[in-house]
């Protein structure tokens, strides 16, 4: 080899510089190509450049206009133009995945830490469908994407062309809106709306199909401003009548409790501040949804923990008991509600949500205020003006009494490291840092919300709605590309931790310190406890076997290994993955067959938990069963 | 275990959309991903420009799920507005339909009377058939289709209805 390509440069150094200038050794080339400008055209009027660019030059432009810093991807045939467009291009960083399925979630990591949008960029057919799960995830957990596939040249779309799949058809019902652009004199509005959909009203994925001849016919690109269809312009703000109405709900409730949810995080740090100034005024206890943890401080004395399937005690019966619930950026998902007609029976609701389909469809509000979190809390405080709020004492006694249930106990042994309390030291090492928690799907997650304490927003990624298992690692890396100088740990289960775990190597090549913390029960521990509560502990492929030596997978990545065997390696473990200058695999041994409570069994009422000691194996009849 | 529905209304509802490729396909797709009905749909462009098109969807099911449809409509981007003519009072639906009949003797003769009740207008025929065209509410429609049944019904087809709301102002 006469050249030395990035990619031999990148990984073939050792590990160990991490840190703010991970990005800096990005290659440069011993020669550059010039620019292709077909045509200069300079209006002296408006002092705009017009020039004639490929359609792939327009792409990249469009994003760099959008400041965009990452584009997550990977290469493939039907995106070659795209991709030499990149390559002597140095405002935008490509980082290079390991399967797209990585890209989408990286990208998910990205936007949910940073509160700007992801950019996926990935080739036609299998390139497309591997995406599709995290593009399935952002639509469901409402993160702002852009994503861009290469389609096959327009004229053999239909031909069941080599890599070509129906990637707009396959996408329609998961991503907010989707293109297929068929003109390149099209592209540069395209792309300026995509931004525009993806990153306003409830933020999603937005999807753009560009076929090859796309790419490399060329069109006019207009330096101005971007160009404004303004045909999306979702309501932010609810009338003044709608907000009195509110503030004199709130005011007359003696039971009051917020329900807060991902919408306050996607409303920007702003909503956070407005919520806990409202909280300031009320004095009401706030519960959280898994995707909306962060929003409200963890160590305030009214913060009630997670509600829902595995939330605390307190949470749930404050929901049940309220006369007033604040539903903000919240959906009633059923992981919240329990079984439906049971659900908080007594208690008037007032629904704040920007999409004004959340609004009633599983659960009847009183009052929907559609609009933008941080606007209407706003809206609220205004009206609220200098009221004084109710006097929450007996209420608050209500729900000291049931906090004394200690929901969040767990049983220790002397044989077995309990992975509640793997997760609590880890939280314990690493608070002081602010750190950035990913986590894949199962046990370990439901532990990581109940024990691991958030503080701000945008510090807690999570696979909430569609619940994909391998969300978690590349969540991780996609995080610390945005946050270079932070500390970012997935906690992950032995099985999830499997889905992506060719993103190791995308870790090694962009020297990104990520850390895995693996609470290694040997199995599927969410589906194993499901198959104990109701299947007779029928353990139907539930089990971890043949795992791979996680020690040593991670020195063969360049990476560093733990192992973790028993409590009194435990903090000494944390610590030095802490301390390592780069990525790290924590495979902490825990006890294998621990059950995740409290939690509400499927089929059954918010308030009827299951907590520990309970006995709990055995059967459900067939409604039971059916339920998600 | 036994699987219960709850009860199911009819709705018309007309739905104001850009003109561009797939959105026939996103609205119809949508419907089936969340187990909507379709009972009809017609579509065709409305303005000079072709930008726009209007829908009309004839739907049914329990009030809640309605309003959920009338609102995952409002939420796709190109979706401009959903009226549900059902819910905004009195408004009139017409349905098109061609209707074959074959026939000689005294049926022939008594489908052509049915047809001048009905308001049906032969638009092709031969010694031994007419195509009769129709339009009206789809139970009008109904009737007649009923009728020729037994008076030598060879072939029907509907356009599936339009509907606006009376009186002077928009929907």
């Amino acid at each position: 080899m006469l050249q030395l390509n990035s990619r031999q440069r990148h990984t073939s150094s050792p590990a160990r510089h991490c840190g703010a200038g991970f990005l800096l050794l990005r290659a440069t080339l011993a020669f550059r190509r010039p620019r292709r400008t077909i045509g200069v055209r300079r209006n002296s009027k408006e002092r705009v450049v017009t020039e004639e660019r490929s359609g792939a030059n327009i792409l990249v432009e469009s994003l760099v206009r959008q400041g965009v810093e990452f584009v997550f991807g990977y290469p493939g045939g039907a995106v070659l133009p795209i991709y030499d467009a990149l390559f002597d291009d140095e405002r935008i960083r490509h980082i290079l995945v390991r399967h797209e399925a990585g890209a989408a979630h990286a990208a998910e990591g990205y936007a949910r830490s940073t509160g700007k949008p992801g950019v996926v960029l990935v080739t036609s057919g299998p390139g497309a469908t591997n995406a599709m799960t995290g593009v399935a995830d952002a639509f469901l957990d409402s993160i702002p994407l852009v994503v861009i596939t290469g389609q096959v040249p327009t004229g053999l779309i239909g031909s069941d062309a080599f890599q070509e799949a129906d990637t707009i058809g396959m996408s329609r019902h998961c991503t907010k809106h989707n293109y297929l652009v068929r003109d390149p004199a099209e592209l540069a509005a395209t792309i300026d709306e995509a931004f525009q959909i993806a990153t306003s009203g409830r933020p999603g994925p937005v999807l753009i199909d560009i076929p090859k001849d796309v790419q490399i016919a060329s069109a006019l690109w207009h330096e101005g401003a971007p160009q404004r269809r303004n045909r999306y312009s979702p309501c932010e703000q609810a009338p003044a009548d709608e907000i009195a109405q509110a503030v004199e709900m709130i005011a007359a409730a003696e039971r009051p409790v917020l329900y807060t949810g991902g919408g306050v995080i996607n409303s920007g740090p702003r909503a956070s501040a407005l919520l806990r100034e409202l909280q300031a005024k009320l004095d009401a206890p706030v519960t959280s949804t898994l995707m909306g943890l962060g929003a409200f401080p963890a160590d305030s004395a009214d913060w009630l923990g997670m509600l829902g399937m595995h939330g605390t005690y307190e949470a749930n019966m404050a929901m049940n008991e309220a006369d007033l619930i604040i539903c903000v950026g919240a959906r009633f998902d059923d992981r919240v509600t329990g079984r439906l007609d049971a659900f908080a029976p007594n208690s008037k609701k007032i629904h704040i949500d920007i999409d004004r389909s959340s609004i009633n469809k599983t659960v009847a509000v009183d009052l929907p205020l559609v609009g933008d979190c941080a606007r209407i809390l706003d809206q609220i405080l205004t009206e609220w003006g200098s009221r004084k709020g109710r006097d929450m004492s007996a209420w608050k006694a209500r729900v000291d009494e049931w906090r004394l249930r200690k929901s969040l106990s767990y049983p220790r042994s002397e044989l077995a490291i309990a992975p509640q309390f793997a997760v609590q030291r880890l939280f314990e090492l690493t608070r002081h840092l602010d750190p950035i928690i990913s986590t894949e799907v199962g046990q370990h997650q439901m532990w990581a919300a109940q024990h691991f304490h958030f503080f701000s927003p945008n510090r807690w990624l999570t696979s909430g709605g569609l619940g994909t298992m391998g969300y978690g690692l590349p969540a991780a890396i996609g995080a610390q590309c945005g946050n270079p100088g932070k500390l970012v740990v997935d906690i992950a289960g032995d099985a999830s931790i499997q889905m992506n775990i060719q993103e190791m190597g995308t870790a090694t090549q962009y020297r990104l310190p990520v850390k895995v913390f693996i609470l290694n029960n040997e199995w599927m521990g969410m589906v194993r406890q499901w198959q104990e509560l109701t299947y007779e502990s029928r353990f139907s492929n539930s089990y971890s076997d043949s795992l791979p030596d996680f020690v040593k997978l991670a020195e063969a990545y360049g990476w560093k290994g733990i192992r973790i065997e028993d409590e009194s390696q435990l903090d000494a473990g944390i610590q030095a993955m802490i301390d390592y200058d780069g990525p790290v695999i924590v495979d902490c041994l825990v006890a294998k067959d621990t059950n995740c409570f409290p939690m509400i069994p499927s089929g059954a009422a918010h308030t009827e938990m299951l907590l520990h000691g309970d006995v709990v194996a055995g059967t459900m009849d067939d409604e039971a069963k059916a339920l998600v | 275990m036994k699987i219960t529905r709850a009860a199911e209304e009819r709705h018309v509802l007309t739905v104001t959309v850009d003109n561009e490729a797939g959105i026939l396909a996103r609205i119809a797709g949508m419907f089936t991903a969340r187990g909507y009905n379709i009972d009809s749909l017609t579509v065709a462009d409305i303005t000079d420009n072709h930008a726009v098109s209007r829908i009309t969807i004839v739907t049914h099911g329990p009030q809640n799920v309605v309003d959920q449809i009338r609102h995952q409509l409002e939420r796709l981007v190109p979706v401009h507005k959903v009226v549900d003519l059902t819910e905004n009072g009195p408004y009139v639906e017409r349905e098109l339909a061609l209707i074959k009949v074959a026939g000689t003797g005294e049926k022939r003769v008594e489908a052509l009377r049915v047809a001048e009740i009905f308001r049906a207008r032969p638009v092709d025929t031969t010694t031994e058939s007419f195509v009769f065209e129709l339009t009206g509410a789809p139970d009008k429609i109904d009737s007649f289709v009923a009728l020729m049944r037994e008076l030598g019904l060879v072939e029907v087809g509907r356009t599936g209805i339009v509907g606006m709301i009376r009186g002077a102002s928009e929907a």
